[in-house]
């Protein structure tokens, strides 16, 4: 595997004297501040590409009917691929995967799998012969820092954004509606969990929020909160995760996802008007026979 | 399908605990002949069992820093331990995270920059599973690292928190955390802060606080065990030296150095 560089000496005490002295970051940012997120639709349901500054990743959404899993034959399948390719930065193999990528790979299963935020028992077909298997492929195309966040954010949406073609039973038969014959139907999803990472460094006692690569790089820890049923009045917390670096005492701790729940308000509402925004530019022509 | 109570009417868990009981914790030092240091920990029906090598040269020339040591986890879960879905490679997402886990958790906690240029390896052995496998094999690796003597800044002392309706339940078993949001911490006791947070599944953000207050507490009372469990291991290396006429820094001859070596390994009888 190609070893990362370190951040040269110079650049190193530049950045986080920056930060200590004047809270300034080297983008020009707040310490709070994170970069707007930028989601692109494709003409396709259930492509999306979302960017954060120079981070960039693209989601697509497919499904396909197979047959379920004996142990749980009401369910259907959600499957994420997420490899990082070389492409996203230098510091990726191809082959056999980084502990950096395993770690957000991981948290992407657990953020969008394990948490249960789409409806399996909805992509069932006939029990125990037919289920709808989602597939949600997540390409990297650049890494300027805060991939989690964005892989996140592009993977719900993709989510959100697709429509698979209605299927019928009748009796023992299944008959899948072409889109042009019937609307295509929306997956249904529990909840929209929105991922935030805030990094943390010695020399500093606030967090910053949305760190790019330089900033990770630097980082004493990185902090990844996922949050959802944002819109509510009382948000729930989804996942969080926090491995070594500088120690937190329970208040910083609880004051860290204060700032979370915050932001998470914030990209989930933006993503709910980012959605309605694109829905309500597809002309869709109804034939009358 | 028949699912057992979690949390009975009596407020009694499912084997027989109350929500804030902890199950029987036993530790025990220098277990492992070879390495050079090593503990086994279990909680209830858990059990883990970690060997420390180390400092020592790395065989890995491309790994090594120059200003400080580096850390090697590996983790071998054996099919008879009872983990659920078989066999894993080294190479399974879910050991990859496991490790890393325990390797960024105790990096900071390690002074590694008092052995420049070398390697300390930890092998985490799961024994036996059920449920928190992770706060096991924090508290067993403290143990281990203390025990061959690694330089570390604090105790690091794990346990496990889960939310049941309202009410909090410390350190888990497998059918606990299967189903219920729970949440794993590792306090450092002379801070009173908090060095690795993971949480599962939802919880409601109020309740998060009162989780975490309580797993911090507990982590006090397994950083007295872990005290005791030290200080016997230590009054019994040292009367092992007084008992063959020494003392600290006297020269035993080589007839009782090999009876030192043999009582300083039985740590069956601790």
């Amino acid at each position: 595997m190609p070893r990362e560089i370190d951040p040269a000496i110079s650049q190193r005490a530049f950045v986080l004297s920056a930060l200590k002295d004047h809270r300034l970051r080297v983008d020009g940012r707040g310490m709070q501040e994170a970069r707007t997120p930028e989601l692109i639709f494709g003409d396709e349901m259930g492509w999306v590409e979302c960017r954060f500054g120079k981070t960039r990743v693209i989601a697509q959404v497919s499904g396909t009917i197979v047959r379920p899993r004996a142990d749980r034959p009401y369910e259907g399948l959600l499957n994420i691929h997420s490899e990082i390719s070389p492409m996203a930065s230098s510091v990726y193999d191809s082959g056999r995967p980084s502990e950096e990528e395993v770690v957000i790979t991981r948290m992407l299963e657990k953020v969008l799998k394990k948490s249960d935020a789409l409806d399996r028992e909805s992509l069932c077909i006939v029990a125990g012969q037919q289920v709808w298997s989602i597939r949600l492929t997540l390409h990297f195309l650049s890494d300027e820092g805060n991939m989690l966040d964005c892989a996140c954010l592009a993977g719900v949406a993709a989510l959100k954004h697709f429509r698979r073609p209605e299927v019928e039973v009748i009796g023992e038969e299944v008959i899948i509606h072409d889109p042009s014959e019937r609307a295509p139907m929306p997956l249904s999803m529990h909840h929209t969990p929105i991922c935030v990472s805030l990094a943390f460094f010695e020399e500093s006692a606030h967090p910053i929020l949305d760190p790019t690569r330089l900033e990770t790089q630097l980082a004493s820890s990185i902090l990844a909160i996922s949050v959802t049923n944002t819109a509510s009045p009382s948000p729930t917390l989804c996942v969080l995760q926090l491995a070594g670096g500088m120690p937190l005492s329970t208040e910083e701790l609880t004051s860290c996802i204060g700032m979370a729940v915050a932001r998470a308000r914030v990209v989930g509402a933006f993503l709910e008007r980012r959605l309605a925004d694109d829905w309500s530019q597809r002309s869709v022509r109804v034939e009358v026979h | 399908m028949n699912r057992p109570e979690l949390l009975s009417s009596y407020n009694y868990r499912s084997d027989g605990r109350r929500p804030t009981e902890m199950r029987s914790l036993s530790l025990l030092l220098s277990q492992h002949p070879q390495a050079d240091g090593s503990a086994t920990v279990t909680h209830g029906l858990t059990e883990v069992m970690v060997t420390v090598f180390g400092p020592r040269e790395s065989k890995n020339k491309a790994g090594l820093a120059h200003d400080r040591a580096v850390l090697s986890v590996t983790l071998d879960v054996p099919v008879f331990s009872g983990v659920p879905g078989g066999r894993r490679g080294r190479s399974d997402k879910r050991n990859m995270e496991f490790t890393s886990n325990i390797k960024n958790t105790f990096e900071p906690v390690i002074q590694t920059h008092l052995h420049p240029r070398s390697q300390i390896d930890i092998n985490i052995q799961i024994l036996q599973a059920d449920g928190s496998l992770l706060q096991a094999a924090v508290n067993a690796t403290t143990l281990a690292l203390i025990d061959a003597g690694v330089p570390m800044s604090d105790y690091v002392c794990a346990t496990t928190c889960a939310l049941h309706d309202s009410t909090p339940l410390l350190d888990l078993n497998s059918l606990e955390e299967n189903d219920l949001p729970n949440l794993t911490v590792a306090v450092l006791p002379r801070s009173n802060k908090v060095t690795l947070v993971t949480l599962e599944t939802q919880l409601a953000v109020e309740r998060f606080e009162e989780m975490l207050k309580m797993a911090v507490e507990a982590g006090k009372l397994v950083h007295r065990e872990m005290l005791r469990a030290v200080q016997n291991r230590s009054e019994k290396l040292m009367r092992a030296i007084e008992s063959v006429g020494g003392g600290v820094g006297g020269r035993p001859d080589h007839r009782q150095g090999e009876e030192r070596d043999v009582e300083m390994y039985a740590g069956n009888d601790l």
